[in-house]
């Protein structure tokens, strides 16, 4: 595979002006599929959630699922959009396996919503906002397991696997006008506007807004022009751009290579990119061609929309308090700071640390365990925090073991490592890894005696009442149990020994 | 009369996925044109006042309850394919990923 030149981001800032654009793709998480009764379910065996509809047998007819143009309607309004009084379906047609009738059934020049907006908050509390051009419905695609080559698990093979469990499953596809004027925050920008999508269709109840399943998928666009200069650049569109962080590391990525290109003198080609997670990089798609020349027409199928101003407003009386709204009201209920509050935000626990605090935890114990354990250990392994595999039953879990003294705060830790390493639950970890406080005054009193025989001097000092001294014998001690003791019960036991008052 | 020309044709061909001859080409170019002009006179017949529709019956919002209804087998789903493997649709590789 070659690899493309490319800038520094700083030098690409410099010298051009990038300009962005979003086609978010949302799952919705109905029960059934847009235009037929199968289940819309993830993770089921292959071609098991589909009928005559979804297999796009000759002879069969789609009929809308009102609940999906509802959830549409929703995400329009929450969107800042208009709703359409009148909308219809069309047909955009092409031919690939993963839609078996050869076209999918998608909106084109009626959406069901436009002309909206989205203010995002970035990390330091500047607001920027998104125009959305439109947001329309559609059906999503069946999923391609490309075998054979030099990757495929079967040798030799050069062959596709089509599952249609999901084809049909309902889509809303969220599109904005140019974004201008982000200068180098255009990778945070990017970022923080799919958090801010995701999060609006959570919150609506609309969407499972789960990334790493496809509910959520975004395809950038990325141009560059000189500064100065109003006419837009040449776009690529990078594709498979499915984690928050992926987005920012595909819009960075493409302006540096974009500003190669520029810089080496060549046009920039108009063309679809792939994103690569591993390399982070992206490689040449296809051009845009005259295979995107879909021939669109109304679906004969399907009847017109009709969006009553009542039925509208009915779901706008349903919508939940927005995520902005909500952010501010979850602060004051767990009275963190603001920069504590904004850090949460900022390390994407907030959803997390709420979960975390509905399975029993206090406020302050969420806060402790996501920021303090887990988010360093999500770096590490390169995941967001929500994705790393813990879950708050765990840090509840850990959290009792904690205030019960059956473990201290590093032994929980460890503790953590073994949940993630899968060796089971805390209780688990604790009794395999033999991990408990040691308790028994015994071997503590042992441990405290040969400490203070190893330093005559500090426990001369505290004999004499300089208690601060004390902290090198308990040291000791810890060193001694491997941190295995119960850092207040040796205190005791060393004031005790030496027959000081505490 | 509507200009379709034989590039025209040939285009829409590789878009329809049609094999057509030389000769088929030109013969179809013709009879496009005709056709289309054919289905041109719809709009002489309508007025103004007639809104464009793509159904011939006046009916909206038409609407299914989100109830989970049947479903096939795996077995139904593949009983028509020319070939499947492991509960799946197999098809020739296609280069082209997106």
């Amino acid at each position: 595979m070659s690899t493309d030149a490319i800038l520094s981001f700083e030098e690409a800032m410099e010298k051009y002006d990038p300009v962005l654009g979003f086609e978010v793709h949302v799952e919705l998480n109905t029960k059934t599929k847009m235009f037929s009764s199968a289940p819309n379910v993830f993770g089921d065996e292959p071609n098991t959630n589909v009928n005559e509809v979804d297999l796009g047998m000759p002879g069969v007819l789609p009929v809308l699922n009102k609940t999906a143009v509802e959830s549409s309607i929703k995400i329009g309004l929450a969107l800042n959009c208009k709703i359409a009084e009148y909308c219809r379906f069309a047909r955009k047609n092409y031919f690939y396996p993963d839609t078996p009738k050869n076209f999918q059934t998608s909106q084109y020049d009626e959406p069901i919503a436009y002309d909206g907006y989205l203010d995002i908050e970035l990390s330091d509390g500047t607001v920027f906002r998104v125009e959305i051009e439109r947001a329309h419905m559609e059906e999503d695609a069946g999923k391609l397991t490309h075998m054979g080559g030099a990757t495929g698990r079967i040798q030799g093979a050069d062959y596709s696997l089509v599952d249609y469990n999901r084809s049909g499953v309902p889509l809303v596809e969220i599109v904005t006008k140019p974004i201008e004027g982000a200068g180098s925050r255009a990778p945070e920008l990017a970022k923080a506007y799919v958090a801010a999508v995701r999060e609006i269709v959570k919150n609506l109840g609309v969407s499972d807004a789960k990334m790493e399943r496809g509910n959520v998928r975004c395809d950038a666009n990325v141009s560059l022009r000189p500064h100065g200069r109003e006419r837009f650049g040449i776009r690529s569109e990078t594709k498979n751009v499915n984690s928050l962080r992926a987005v920012e590391h595909a819009v960075r990525y493409e302006i540096q290579r974009h500003a190669a290109v520029l810089d080496s003198g060549q046009p920039v080609i108009q063309e679809t990119r792939h994103w690569h997670e591993d390399t982070r990089t992206t490689t040449s798609g296809r051009a845009k061609s005259d295979a995107d020349d879909y021939r669109y027409f109304p679906e004969p199928d399907l009847v017109p929309v009709l969006a009553s101003r009542e039925w509208v407003e009915e779901l706008r009386a349903t919508l939940p308090e927005p995520p902005a709204a909500r952010r501010k009201r979850l602060q004051a209920d767990w009275g963190y700071s603001d920069l504590e509050f904004r850090d949460v935000v900022n390390a994407g626990v907030m959803d997390s640390i709420e979960e975390t605090i509905a399975a029993g935890a206090s406020a302050s114990v969420a806060r402790k365990w996501w920021m303090g354990e887990i988010v360093g250990r999500a770096k590490t392994a390169d995941v967001d925090p929500s994705e790393l595999g813990v879950t708050s039953e765990t840090i509840v879990e850990l959290n009792k073991l904690v205030e019960s003294g059956k473990i201290n705060n590093k032994m929980a830790s460890q503790v953590l490592d073994g949940v993630l390493a899968g060796e089971g639950t805390p209780a688990e970890i604790v009794e395999k890894r033999g991990l408990a406080v040691v308790s028994d005054d015994g071997p503590l009193l042992e441990a405290i005696d040969a400490a203070l025989a190893a330093q005559p001097d500090v426990a001369e000092k505290i004999r004499g009442g300089k208690l601060q001294a004390i902290g090198a014998i308990v040291g000791g001690v810890m060193k001694a149990t491997r941190g295995q003791a119960d850092a207040a019960r040796v205190r005791e036991l060393i004031l005790e020994r030496l027959g000081v008052e505490g | 009369m509507a200009a379709i020309n034989r590039d025209d044709v040939a285009h829409l061909a590789r878009l329809a996925h049609i094999e057509m001859s030389a000769e088929e080409l030109d013969r179809m170019a013709g009879e496009l044109a005709v056709i289309v002009d054919s289905v041109k006179s719809v709009s002489e017949a309508a007025g103004d006042d007639v809104p464009a529709t793509s159904h011939p019956i006046p009916l909206n919002n038409v609407f299914r309850e989100d109830v989970v209804g049947h479903t096939f087998t795996a077995e139904q789903a593949l009983s028509g394919a020319p070939d499947s493997f492991e509960g799946r649709f197999k098809v020739p590789a296609i280069l082209d990923e997106d």
